[in-house]
């Protein structure tokens, strides 16, 4: 038995995952870490101390059995081992990608405390890629129950709600606004970061499990959700419609041409493939000089696609680096390919030239003061230090708000008023009778993992509801 | 997939499609837009709605071949399918009984102007439809905007047909009194219009064609500056108060893309234009 053996004295470093050159990448839009070669998987495997009271695993807001995928690849058992990530995680090649695990099952980590903590992320990655080469194999679904759900949104939310409940028997019809699937996977996290062939396989995924994706299906506009329910014979509803109102500073100057809104730049290189153009369709007009507004990972994905495109980038962020809201990995990347960051600066108003095009920002410098209730430190404008920079592309990445099509045609349905927020409790429940809601919609912008965690809160909640229905 | 159900050129360039789309025909309202998507790469293309038929669960649009993408659509024939239809998008114009309803459109959308033309009349209105264009040889769909108005008016930019230029508005509004105004058509047509209906506070509502991508809030592309205030064309929109939007605004952000289009547009037409063989470019 392995077990008995002496254990091999403990390796407090974690295996490296290879990444593309900072220079080449910094030119190309392929992706940007290449993944653990089985080797190198099977030694971070070994690593993990397999703890009887796993604490990564209460890190992770999807609860995903993190020991015993581990333990699969150890014993190269990796069918398994994706079978097993995938009983609670629909999406594994997504979150082995862009979930912030250092904040979450990493920093748990028991190791994380003598050591650099076990490379949880970079082995689901494995694992999911492993299955991408060698075919997936469809999970155990419960007999049909004759309940028929509607879910607004294919976003991780919605993807999340919809494979589950699919997998508990109900019959599950996904509408999407746009025309391809996977929302902010889709239109908003670039290529280098999380393939779309990749986003696309774990959609593909989703509906082999058999749930009707309907695409270019505006809820709202086709069918409200009183609609859905009462004609459409849908007996719960979930809405995973995320948050994709674009917010602007409100500073003269904000219509030229060449001032983007993060989404608008980020659909236009990502979802419609710009960065391809003239091979693509839709265009992209980008200067030499683009400054990206904001300190989010959105910004950095903004900055760095910028980058990409063959442009010096500066960030303009109005805190200081300690508070960079973007994950630390994301940061540095951004800085080996050269992105330049202005920190503690708010911009005031943008000048364009004759053709209406932005060619200069005036900004002004801001000094940190207290901590607000949540713990953010606020910011001031220093009066007199206002200052000029030279920019012909502007990129504002300051956030965004959920849509509101679907509060506004969905009479009965509570949110808030201020953020426009849908409001939930805590599995996701709305102020309507078999109305769920979860992801970004709820919350404000957030993060991906913390989408599907809240559609999978949700879905059980919305199972329980239809079981008890009569 | 949704099937071309007809194709009619209404003017040189100009393509009149009714495309099999029922969930889209049974909700849609004068005053709104699908998306249209055709292609792996294709854009996405927003065009008014200019009919639609609940029964038949068909929804018809007119567009003007200017670029790669609305080229590429034209090549398109009966039976065909386009790869995607998103809507309806958009608010509905107001449609009720106003009076005397004045309805001006230009160019491609005259096609849209005349659904809701035939929604004023069929509300108890009393419609003076002016449909304008380039010269004679544009001008299009006459026969219906006399069926659907009480008066119809042809102006032509040179004069080829009809009254050159707008002047005769000026007398138009001299001499009649018009409770309200709607214009489809050329950023500068509803410009110019607007500031002729502006002395006689005459309700003068404009469809803003800004660039769009998503065309439901998301991308902000298509902001506008009405009453001051920063609008998304998609959402807020498309209609909004003519003598109160900043038109030159609008103009610099429907050309902020231009060099790129030309191009797109100049590379589809030297590979050979449409592949299909059926329209050569």
């Amino acid at each position: 038995m392995a077990e008995t053996k002496p254990k091999p004295k403990l390796n407090k470093k974690a295996v490296e995952m290879a990444k593309q050159e900072p220079k080449a990448r910094a030119k190309n839009f392929s992706e940007v870490a290449l993944g653990y070669p089985e080797e190198d998987a099977q030694e971070e495997a070994s690593r993990c101390l397999q703890c009887p009271k796993p604490q990564c695993v209460s890190g992770c807001p999807v609860e995903v059995p993190i020991p015993a995928f581990i333990k699969c690849i150890r014993e190269k058992k990796y069918a398994e081992g994706i079978a097993t990530i995938k009983s609670k995680n629909a999406l594994p090649a997504v979150c082995g990608r862009v979930c912030p695990q250092e904040e979450q099952c990493q920093k748990k980590c028991v190791i994380g405390k003598m050591g650099e903590p076990v490379s949880i992320g970079r082995l689901e990655r494995f694992l999911a890629d492993w299955e991408r080469k060698n075919g997936s194999q469809l999970p155990p679904k419960a007999p049909p129950t004759g309940k028929k759900v509607a879910i607004v949104g294919a976003g991780p939310a919605g993807l999340t709600a919809a494979a589950d409940l699919v997998k508990l028997g109900h019959q599950v019809t996904m509408f999407e606004a746009l025309h391809v699937a996977g929302g902010v996977l889709m239109y908003g996290i670039p290529e280098f970061r999380l393939p779309k062939a990749i986003v696309q396989n774990e959609v593909d995924y989703v509906k082999s499990l058999g749930v009707d994706l309907r695409l270019g299906n505006l809820v709202g506009r086709i069918h409200t959700i009183p609609e859905l329910m009462k004609e459409g014979g849908y007996e719960a509803v979930f809405i995973g419609s995320g948050a994709g109102l674009p917010q602007f500073t409100g500073s003269p100057g904000e219509n030229l041409g060449g001032i983007y809104s993060a989404n608008e730049f980020l659909i236009r290189v990502n979802l419609m493939k710009a960065f391809q153009f003239p091979d693509s369709d839709t265009p992209i007009r980008i200067g030499k000089h683009v400054v990206v507004i904001g300190g989010g990972n959105v910004a950095m994905d903004c900055a760095r696609s910028s980058m990409r495109l063959g442009s010096d980038v500066c960030l303009l962020y109005r805190r200081s680096r300690d508070e960079l809201p973007a994950r630390q990995e994301e940061i540095e990347n951004a800085e080996e390919e050269g992105l330049v960051c202005k920190f503690l600066a708010s911009p005031l108003e943008f000048y364009g030239d004759e053709k209406g095009w932005v060619k200069a920002m005036k900004c002004i410098a801001m000094e940190l003061c207290e901590p607000d209730a949540k713990g953010r430190r606020g910011v001031k404008k220093i009066p007199g230090s206002e200052f000029t920079m030279d920019v012909d592309t502007v990129i504002i990445a300051i956030g965004q708000t959920p849509n509101p099509i679907i509060q506004r045609t969905t009479g009965g349905l509570q949110s808030d008023p201020r953020h426009g927020t849908i409001c939930v409790d805590d599995v996701g429940k709305t102020s309507l009778d078999g109305v769920y809601a979860g992801g970004d919609v709820a919350t404000g912008a957030a993060t991906v993992i913390s989408a599907m965690g809240a559609g999978k809160r949700a879905a059980k909640a919305m199972h329980e509801y239809l079981t008890n229905k009569k | 997939m949704y099937n071309i159900v007809s194709k009619t050129e209404l003017v040189p360039k100009i393509k009149l499609f009714e495309v099999e789309a029922p969930d889209i025909a049974a909700k849609a309202q004068p005053g709104q837009f699908v998306i249209v998507i055709h292609g792996k790469v294709g854009e996405r293309i927003p065009l008014t709605i200019c009919g639609y038929d609940a029964k038949k669960g068909t929804v018809s649009f007119a567009f003007h071949e200017v670029g790669k993408s609305t080229k590429g659509l034209g090549c398109l024939n009966e039976g065909d399918s386009i790869d995607n239809v998103t809507g309806p998008l958009g608010n509905p114009s107001e449609i009720k009984k106003f009076g005397k309803v004045l309805c001006v459109g230009g160019s491609v959308m005259i096609a849209p102007l005349l659904l809701q033309a035939k929604a004023m009349k069929e509300s108890g209105n009393n419609v003076t439809t002016v449909i304008g264009a380039r010269s004679e040889e544009f001008i299009m769909m006459e026969e219906e905007a006399k069926r659907y108005s009480d008066t119809v008016i042809i102006a032509t930019d040179n004069g080829s047909t009809g009254f050159k230029g707008l002047d005769f508005l000026k007398d138009l509004l001299k001499k009649e009194k018009f409770d309200r105004c709607v214009v489809m058509g050329p950023v500068v047509l509803m410009k110019d219009v607007s500031e002729l209906t502006r002395p006689y506070d005459i309700p003068t509502i404009v469809t803003l064609t800004p660039i769009m991508i998503d065309g439901m809030g998301m991308c902000g592309v298509c902001r506008v500056t009405v009453d001051g205030e920063m609008k998304f064309g998609c959402v807020d929109g498309p209609e909004f108060d003519g003598h109160k939007t900043n038109f030159d605004e609008l103009i610099l952000r429907q050309r902020t893309m231009l060099p790129e289009e030309r191009l797109s547009s100049l590379l589809w037409e030297m590979s050979g234009g449409c592949k299909c063989g059926r329209n050569k470019a």
